[in-house]
């Protein structure tokens, strides 16, 4: 066992406003050439005077240096997957996140692109966007896709609104008024199906934790417009039924949507394309490997089939002899989604990562993510006061899904604290309480860019947390004390008494009003 | 013999075969026995590679290169700006520890984004003249949408009053996102003169259907409204919420919205130290005034100050989290989950940075310039800029007599120089006209150059 002695940084940071001292500045706008100043009258005559801004922000006045040491000393009280352990974030796919993306994402000419520039000067933009998109279809086994989308539930939502257009095209959006989630969805899936207008009718797991065929039965008819699903879907278990499931829902009248999610178990195994599902979207910040950023950005592209190509967001991004074009003339579209064409530059390293995988290496990093989640799973399952539940014979996909309500009945140790003493070792904690269908969950995703031992220290640390809990429950239940900060104390955030959400309030607070 | 793959480490056939052994696996396949045959797909994925980094560089960057290197910055803005990022910025948002965390789910070890993040909420409200801010939505455009539909819900309107002269991009998106809704957009007149809304349509327009009045300063293009404090107090007049789209680098010159009766700010937060990326990602900004019936209905995370339960020490969490689609699913004030976190936190470096004597200076140094250029382009024959009198800041109208917009663009092309954007199809009836953008980027140099260009166009 290699567990390590982890301490995180902790540099008591002040806030940036703290560090103001008047007159300092950490950066210095150019000067007006004398020739420009001599041509043009003072900026405050050339302003009308309502609308001059007579104080100034009350911003920070900050050295350069202490500006960078202020955000390097934040950064180092943060984790990251590339400066980490291991980051088995349930449903978030935290794989390694390759430098050389991020180098090229950096090339000049995709920092200095304008989205308005004529599209003879950014060929070069759209031949890689054309290119991403081509095979993202291929991975997927779409017709035509769009990459609007700037993250995950922003794809979700353009996808039910392409299946309200398809619908409202059909003269039926007056009668399918109802999406059909099952109870083990992303929470995101019913806020987008509601924010695009839908009534969400909540589908419950069958014993095997997958979709009750006879329960979707009994809600499919003439209201459903479609069916939001997550295959494998978040327990990490395959839904093998996918195909009934898939003519329920058509025979209803409704259209399939895949939540690309959890896309990372199946590469090159199978396509939600060929499962029946007519709308997709993927996460490129999960599968294809571009960093999260603390919370974005991220990227997600939605794929159709042919039946709804004509409803996708404007404009389409073509091609003609070589020549590539933005095309804005689709009459049935559904308008847009973002300002402009999505999150470009990830949408780069996403297009260098799928070279770097090629075909191939992209089926086998699906692989080894199943290989991985499975270790995982079969090593830990039978540790005391865990569980695997729903059916606990079957081969799990990219992720597993533990459950520690027998420690928590027979310690006190919760899956909360399991968690936060993982952190105490430099490893970051499984997603958790999450699905709610699973009490006390650990829904633990490594992604295939962990090796063996990574894992295998993984599996000692959960191991060795299980033992001091039924050993010495009270070391658990501190944690944790490794990290920047220990316990906090969350409610206190939300209460209207002590809720402090910017600079300007917390003086306030201090000064007692 | 394959390789193995430098991001998979149990690619190693022993590795591979050990662990499969070790749980009892004879093929990977074996792991996949719940997909039915009829569903496997078959064959190889039809995508180029593997390359090694190398090639994959060269291949990328050789495509890259295909775009024309211009000889200075695009003349273009409209919602995407050129600005100057200062090296700073840049380091710190390459950070591993930034660059690859996820969502600050734990907070004892993600202290440091979620300080930033709300640094960047603090700084912003200063900026803006607010109280709260979110930790950013996608862009100007969904923050537009989102924003109405928060006035939806406060006061269940269904009609959203907006300028004429509004982006059609920013307009299409605010129509997707308020269709299902049943919301509609109406526009309001301009002041032919001055192209700013017409104060008297506004009072007509304005009543009991208006969730909310909607106007941008600097407007899409370019001239500042001045009679904004009015609109606010005509809209309040109606119980109607006053939403103000802004671009923040303005703000270090102009009035803070917070200080106009704003209820609500939006805006593009891209020119704060984030990269035009091609249109993304960018920075939806939001932020509104500490009004609980406001925040318990705000989109998008909200970073909060709290304490450790032990000694009593500052920290800082995720708070408001019942609002939010992970734990309210339909019932969520949005479906947002990724935001744009990481531009944020270069805003919030941005900010730092310059301060409020940098802001200034910059405010300043874009406005003449533009200036220097809306003077020179209209000594121009033929030419007029800009085509309303106002006040601009860094956008303005240019208007063509005797040739079309596209016509000159072609020929500043061909010479390398990416002129305003044509308005001929956007806003037909005014004319032959582009959207010219000059900023700090823009040196005097540059502006003569593309006059120069026009000249030639012109002449010919």
């Amino acid at each position: 066992m290699t567990l390590r002695k982890f301490r995180q940084a902790d540099w008591d940071e002040p806030l940036i406003f703290e560090l103001s001292h008047e007159g300092r500045v950490g950066f210095l706008p150019p000067k007006a050439e004398p020739e420009v100043v001599d041509a043009v009258d003072e900026v405050e005559e050339l302003i009308p005077s309502e609308m001059l801004r007579e104080k100034p922000p009350a911003l920070p006045e900050v050295s350069e240096v202490d500006v960078l040491r202020h955000y390097i000393h934040l950064s180092q009280m943060n984790y990251g997957v590339d400066s980490g352990l291991i980051y088995p974030l349930g449903s978030c796919t935290m794989k390694y996140n390759p430098i050389i993306n991020e180098v090229l994402a950096g090339h000049p000419r995709m920092l200095g692109a304008h989205p308005d520039q004529d599209p003879s000067t950014v060929q070069g933009v759209l031949e890689f966007m054309y290119n991403l998109r081509r095979g993202y279809l291929n991975v997927t086994g779409m017709d035509d896709a769009t990459l609007q989308p700037a993250a995950g539930a922003h794809g979700e939502w353009t996808g039910i609104m392409l299946i309200r257009a398809y619908h409202k095209d059909r003269g039926e959006l007056g009668k399918r008024t109802e999406i059909i989630i099952p109870d083990s969805a992303h929470g995101t899936n019913p806020a987008s199906a509601a924010m695009g207008g839908f009534q969400i009718v909540e589908v419950l797991s069958g014993e095997d934790g997958c979709v009750d065929v006879e329960a979707l039965k009994a809600v499919a008819g003439e209201k459903t417009a479609g069916l939001m699903l997550t295959n494998p879907n978040t327990l990490g278990i395959f839904d093998n039924k996918i195909a009934e499931i898939s003519k329920i829902v058509h025979e209803a009248g409704g259209l399939m949507y895949y939540d690309g999610a959890n896309l990372n178990a199946i590469m090159g195994k199978c396509r939600p394309g060929d499962m029946g599902f007519d709308v997709v979207h993927v996460n490129l910040h999960k599968t294809f490997a571009t960093p999260h950023g603390g919370g974005g950005p991220g990227s997600g592209p939605v794929g159709v089939k042919s039946h709804l190509a004509g409803f996708l967001p404007v404009p389409t991004i073509e091609e003609k002899n070589g020549v590539y074009s933005l095309n804005y003339d689709k009459p049935k579209s559904i308008g847009k989604v973002h300002g402009y064409y999505g999150n470009v530059n990830v949408m780069l390293k996403a297009y260098a990562y799928m070279l770097t995988l090629g075909g191939t290496g992209l089926r086998e990093a699906s692989e080894l993510s199943v290989l991985n989640s499975n270790y995982i799973a079969r090593k830990l399952k039978d540790t005391r006061g865990l569980s695997l539940p729903y059916s606990p014979e079957k081969p799990r996909m990219h992720e597993a899904v533990l459950s520690a309500a027998k420690m928590n009945e027979e310690t006190g140790v919760r899956a909360l604290n399991i968690a936060k003493r993982l952190l105490d070792y430099g490893i970051h904690a499984p997603t958790i309480y999450f699905p709610q269908i699973v009490h006390e969950a650990l829904m633990i995703e490594p992604t295939e860019t962990e090796s063996v031992e990574v894992l295998d220290d993984f599996i000692d640390a959960v191991k060795k947390i299980s033992e001091m809990a039924y050993s010495k429950p009270e070391e658990v239940l501190k944690a944790p004390t490794n990290t920047a900060v220990g316990k906090l104390d969350e409610p206190r955030a939300a209460h209207p008494k002590t809720i402090c959400l910017s600079w300007r309030r917390y003086c306030s607070l201090q000064r007692g009003e | 013999m394959n390789r193995p793959h430098p991001y998979l480490p149990n690619s190693v056939p022993e590795v591979k075969d050990g662990m499969m052994e070790a749980i009892g696996i004879k093929s990977i396949d074996d792991l996949y026995t719940d997909i039915p045959e009829a569903l496997r797909f078959k064959g190889e994925l039809d995508i180029p590679g593997p390359y090694t980094e190398a090639e994959v560089r060269e291949l990328v960057s050789g495509t890259l290169e295909k775009d024309v290197g211009l000889r200075c910055p695009p003349f273009l803005g409209g919602g995407v700006w050129p600005h100057y990022v200062p090296s700073v910025v840049d380091e710190v948002v390459r950070r591993a520890e930034f660059l690859t965390s996820y969502t600050p789910y734990q907070p004892e070890i993600s202290q440091g984004i979620l300080q930033s993040i709300f640094e960047y909420q603090s700084l912003l409200c200063e900026l803006l003249g607010m109280e709260v801010a979110n930790a950013s939505l996608y862009d100007w455009s969904s923050a537009l949408g989102e924003a109405a539909l928060l006035a939806s819900r406060i006061n269940h309107r269904d009609t959203v009053l907006v300028p004429y002269f509004i982006s059609p991009k920013r307009l299409a998106v605010l129509k997707t996102y308020t269709e299902p809704a049943g919301m509609r957009a109406e526009k309001l007149d301009y002041d032919a003169t001055t192209g700013q809304v017409e104060i008297e349509d506004l009072k007509e327009k304005v009543n009991d259907h208006t969730a909310a009045v909607y106007v941008e300063t600097p407007s899409y293009l370019g001239f500042v409204e001045e009679g904004v404090e009015a609109m606010a107090e005509i809209a309040h007049g109606k119980d109607a919420l006053f939403i103000a789209g802004v671009d923040p680098i303005s703000l270090g010159l102009l009035k803070a919205p917070g200080d106009y009766g704003a209820d609500l700010v939006i805006g593009e937060g891209q020119p704060l130290g984030n990269h035009m990326n091609y249109g993304g990602p960018l920075l939806g900004l939001f932020a509104a005034k500490h009004d609980n019936r406001v925040i318990r209905q705000m989109p998008g995370r909200i970073i909060g100050i709290t304490e450790t339960l032990e000694g009593g020490r500052r920290a800082y969490v995720m708070t408001l989290q019942t609002r939010e689609q992970h734990i309210r699913r339909e019932k969520a004030t949005s479906n947002i989950c990724s935001n744009e976190a990481l531009c944020c936190v270069a805003s919030a470096v941005y900010m730092s940075l310059l301060g409020p004597q940098g802001l200034r200076e910059l405010g300043e140094v874009v406005t003449s310039r533009a200036h220097y250029a809306m003077r020179r382009m209209g000594k121009l024959p033929g030419v007029r800029a800009p085509m309303f009198n106002s006040y601009h800041f860094k956008e303005f109208t240019v208007g063509f007599r005797g040739t079309t917009a596209e016509a000159v663009n072609k020929s500043l092309i061909s010479n390398r120089i990416q002129g305003g954007l044509s308005l001929a199809k956007e806003f037909p009836e005014l004319g032959e006209s582009a959207l010219y953008c000059v900023t700090e980027m823009h040196t005097k140099k540059d502006i003569d150059m593309l006059v120069s260009g026009l000249m030639e166009v012109l002449e010919a």
